[in-house]
């Protein structure tokens, strides 16, 4: 299988502390993989140096779309890592609040989009027809996700998993090879994180997007993911299937006082 | 009680603003002839002014408290009545005829001291709706504004005198220079935090003054240049009065090429990422927006706007010097956009209406203008931050086949 | 030789004015994050109340030394007055507003102040008696370095030295340092964040006060004006030194004041402020963490 994202040897400095430390991660096509770890393990830090947000202090990001070239994507900026074909969300939620439902979802289209000043300006056919493209696409993904009946709502008036969904759809609306989700179960209820369980399910077959996602929820990364990095302080002290990560002593022992219920 | 509880504390802080002024308002000193004039009028004014005004000022801001937890109870946003008027077509149309018949018979029917005020305040207009774009869509607070407005002056002065060039001419090109100026200085600072983007942007603003007051080989220095040509109608030689009524049709015709402009630009692909950049500069990238140069062209489209009225400002004056461009022009801009309604076009007309006609028609009040306009400043952040006409930004929705309408 | 010693001096003592400035900026914005526009303004008032004092202390009389004490704690007292209540009046309410909110806030302060001045007062230039005695000892030197600039020079020292313990040794200072690294927290462990705001804002008004009172005995006239462009010279020093931090602002002072007075001394004066707006724009765009800042990545 190919890797859609490689990453090799990531280390991470912040001053004189090491966020990360010599990190190999990796991606393959189709496949849903969990990063785990107690708080502060640097797991979103990872993420932060994958899509651009930080500089790391060494190693090396490769990404290879399916079907595309391989590509080292170190000294990206944010929006061109987005371009490539990651997307993420946040952990505290980041909607832009005062936006509807599905302009959210249209800001996502932006990089697909080519209109510029003139073509604002004139609004002739070709802008014409890419807004309303836009419009119907951006719909045609709410719908996917099960927000069509907030479309026209803001983005703040919706409830809490409503607004964890709504970054996903977001996400999805940059047509990514990969999803990176920030916890994305956090602060749901059961009946959410079900639902949230098929809806990442879903994507995966019927999007053919792989995922990498961070999460607490062991219940849910244990169902879902077909391998588990598991970090500690800045490490990656263990990776596998489910079921070797769970007899793993290692992960046991970070997380010895953390339940694992699985 | 409560009442007694109130005065009380109205009747301290009046005490304290007593104390507060009264070396620089009560004492004056002669130096010249050894005498102090004791103005102890205005220390009792001041204590009446600001026993009132303390209670004006708290219950405005329990008002403002209060309204604040009835906005976030209810879910869906509730237009003010004011709103309310500005988006019913029944009401918009007829004035926007009035407004159009209004302005094409102005100069027919007043003196031309009030068509030069009007033309002056047209100005304004388009000067705050290109900084509109830039604070009011994009969010970066831009101090320096008023740079792009001497680019464009200095254009067509410069060009004028050098190379005889007319105002038809220079208007394309001192725009274009007024947005190249926008990118090159806009291209190092935009990365900067919102604070310091305001003091870099003065920066800028003040060094591309002060230059213009000390190259005096290339810009004639503070004496200005003099005696630039008012803008030609195919050859034919107009009076003063004529060319002055010329002037102001010019510019009614930019504020409304402005105003469709600014609201294609709204409802557009890159007026969302604007909007988006302003709510949230890291969703944003994640997003895949690209910040500098969404930033960029917002810096950019604001600063042709300025140069357009500066080459129009140069053309009515016929005379401009370094003065006309200081760092609280600047400001004044930032007043017109900040009291009308930032992101709001409607807003924006209005602020400068206020703003320059109001101090023209009212001369006894114009000594104190500037002070005016700087409590308006700080009580408009504090009590109605939107303005005085908020915007009510058009979203986009979607209600079966996709179509675009004005929300509820 | 002669003429770099003096230029040296010169920088020194522009240095250490623009020091009692950005001292209160960097402190204000240590603690609130806010570009307090009007510092420049408080430090003109304070100006303006010594000037008052002076003229009405020396008709009836006085002895120049009491004058000079009296009209320096006038200053201070005023100044920390119109401090005190721009921060209750127009930034206090905008507390969680929008980062732009209180800057533009600011900016009205700044704006009102100056037309107040002006309105109550004069907008012409009024002299400013320097009543800093000659000192004795510095007959000799006198070419040199006068003794308005050795009680410059000193009181800036004292004033950093006062406020750093301040700061670092007191209850008050812990609680300053508490709310600037986290207003909330702060709160939650029983700071009074409001009290703390206000004293900031006091401690910093004085200092301008301080600053305005030796200004104006160096140069020897003021206007209403005179807060704008040294608040802005302030604001760079402070940003220079890296905002936030108060030995930084000291240092940032003097590196402005030399560079300054060098660059006027041996290369061109009618480009002085075109200078210091240079190395503004300059340092904020390649180092806006400044000499002693630190670098802070914003939470993602």
């Amino acid at each position: 299988m190919e890797s859609v994202l490689d990453i090799k040897q990531l280390t991470m400095d912040f001053g004189g502390l090491r966020a990360l430390d010599h990190i190999d991660l990796d991606v393959k096509a189709g496949e849903i993989a969990a990063l785990i770890g107690p708080n502060g393990a640097g797991k979103t830090t990872f993420f932060n140096c994958v899509t651009g947000i930080y500089k790391p202090t060494e190693g090396d990001m490769f990404i290879c779309p399916p079907g595309k070239k391989r590509e080292r994507i170190n000294g990206l900026k944010p929006n061109q890592v987005t371009e490539k074909g990651m997307a993420r969300t946040f952990q505290n939620i980041r909607l832009f609040q005062n936006m509807t439902v599905l302009e959210n979802v249209m800001m996502g289209r932006h990089c697909r989009m080519r209109a510029g000043i003139p073509g604002a300006i004139l609004r002739n056919r070709a802008t014409r027809e890419e807004e309303q493209r836009v419009v119907e696409e951006s719909y045609a993904i709410l719908k996917k996700i099960g927000l069509a009946e907030f479309v026209n709502e803001f983005a703040k008036n919706l409830p809490y998993g409503a607004q964890r969904r709504l970054e996903i759809a977001r996400a999805m609306a940059t047509e990514p090879f990969l999803l990176l989700l920030d916890e994305p179960a956090a602060g749901m209820n059961n009946q959410e994180t079900k639902e949230l369980d098929e809806l990442i399910l879903r994507i995966r077959s019927e999007e053919k997007i792989s995922i990498l996602l961070i999460e607490h929820d062991m219940k849910l990364v244990m169902s879902l993911s077909d391998r588990i990095f598991v970090m500690d302080y800045g490490r990656k002290i263990a990776q596998g299937t489910p079921e070797e990560i769970k007899n793993n002593p290692a992960v046991i022992k970070a997380y010895l006082g953390e339940d694992i219920d699985a | 009680m409560n009442t007694i509880k109130e005065l009380k504390k109205s009747f301290l802080i009046a005490l304290w603003f007593m104390f507060l002024t009264f070396p620089i308002m009560v004492i004056k000193v002669n130096t010249v002839e050894q005498t102090i004039d004791w103005r102890w009028n205005r220390l009792a004014m001041v204590g009446i002014f600001s026993f009132f005004a303390s209670w004006i000022w708290r219950y405005l801001l329990q008002r403002k408290e209060m309204g604040q937890k009835r906005a976030e109870e209810s879910e869906t946003p509730t237009l003010t009545f004011q709103q309310r008027v500005l988006q019913n077509p029944k009401f918009t149309r007829p004035a926007l005829v009035v407004i159009c018949i209004f302005a094409a018979i102005f100069p027919f029917y007043f003196s031309m001291y009030q068509v030069n005020i009007m033309t002056t305040a047209l100005i304004y207009v388009i000067l705050g709706l290109g900084l509109n774009i830039v604070v009011g869509l994009a969010g970066l607070l831009d101090l320096g504004y008023v740079a792009f407005y001497a680019v464009g002056a200095y254009s067509y002065a410069l060009l004028n005198v050098h190379f005889g060039m007319g105002f038809w001419a220079c208007l394309p090109i001192g725009a274009g220079l007024a947005m190249l100026f926008g990118i090159v200085l806009g291209f190092p600072v935009l990365r900067l935090r919102g604070d310091y983007l305001a003091i870099v942007t003065l920066g800028f603003g003040e060094i591309i003054r002060l230059i213009l007051e000390n190259w005096n080989e290339f810009s004639f220095g503070p004496s200005g240049i003099a005696n630039i040509p008012r803008p030609g109608f195919f050859g034919i030689k107009m009076s003063i009065h004529q060319s002055l009524i010329y002037i102001y049709f010019i510019m009614v015709a930019m504020v409304i090429f402005t105003i469709f402009v600014v609201r294609r630009l709204q409802d557009s692909r890159i007026g969302r990422a604007w909007i988006a950049l302003r709510e949230d500069e890291v969703a944003c990238q994640a997003t895949g927006i690209d910040k500098t140069k969404t930033k960029l062209s917002a810096f950019a489209l604001g600063a042709t706007w300025a140069g357009m009225g500066g080459v129009v400002f140069a053309a009515k004056t016929t005379f401009i010097n370094p003065a006309s461009f200081t760092i609280w022009e600047s400001i004044m801009i930032l007043c017109i956009v900040v009291l009308g309604g930032m992101g709001s076009i409607v807003g924006v007309i209005f602020g400068a209406g206020i703003l320059i006609l109001l101090p023209e028609y009212l001369r006894a009040f114009s000594e104190y203008r500037m002070l005016m306009f700087a409590a308006a400043l700080v009580l408009m952040m504090v009590f109605r931050p939107h303005g005085i006409i908020s915007a009510v930004r058009r979203t986009y929705q979607f209600e079966g086949s996709p179509e675009k309408k004005a929300s509820s | 030789m002669d003429y770099f010693l003096e230029l040296f001096l010169g920088g020194l003592t522009r240095g250490s004015i623009y020091a009692l400035i950005a001292l209160g900026y960097t402190m204000v914005y240590g603690i609130i994050e806010l570009i307090n526009f009007a510092h420049g303004e408080i430090y003109m008032i304070g100006a303006f109340t010594a000037l008052i004092v002076i003229s009405v202390l020396t008709m009836l009389g006085w002895n120049q030394l009491a004058i000079l004490a009296i009209a320096t704690l006038a200053a201070i007292v005023w100044s920390s007055a119109y401090g005190f209540t721009a921060e209750k009046v127009a930034y206090k309410p905008l507390r969680g507003a929008p980062r732009l909110s209180p800057l533009i806030s600011a900016i009205g302060v700044s704006l009102f102040l100056q037309n107040y001045v002006l309105l109550a007062q004069t907008s012409d230039f009024l002299p400013f008696p320097n009543l800093i005695p000659d000192f004795k000892f510095l007959e000799p030197y006198e070419g040199i370095v006068r003794s308005t600039e050795i009680v410059i020079y000193v009181v800036t020292a004292a004033v950093l030295v006062i406020l750093t313990v301040l700061i670092k040794f007191t209850k008050l200072g812990k609680a300053m340092r508490a709310t600037a690294q986290d207003r909330d927290m702060a709160m939650l462990v029983g700071v009074n964040v409001d009290r703390v705001i206000s004293f900031t804002f006091i401690v910093g008004s004085a200092t301008a006060a301080l600053g305005g009172v030796l200004i104006a005995s160096h140069i020897g006239q003021i206007n209403f004006y005179i807060g704008f462009i040294a608040g802005i010279k302030a604001f760079v020093a402070a940003v220079l030194g890296g905002i936030g931090s108060m030995p930084g602002a000291v240092l940032g002072s003097l590196v402005l004041g030399w560079t300054e007075s060098f660059f006027t001394g041996y290369i061109s004066s009618d480009y002085e402020d075109v200078f210091a707006f240079l190395f503004l724009v300059l340092i904020l765009i390649f180092r806006p963490s400044g000499i002693l800042g630190r670098a802070n990545t914003d939470k993602v």
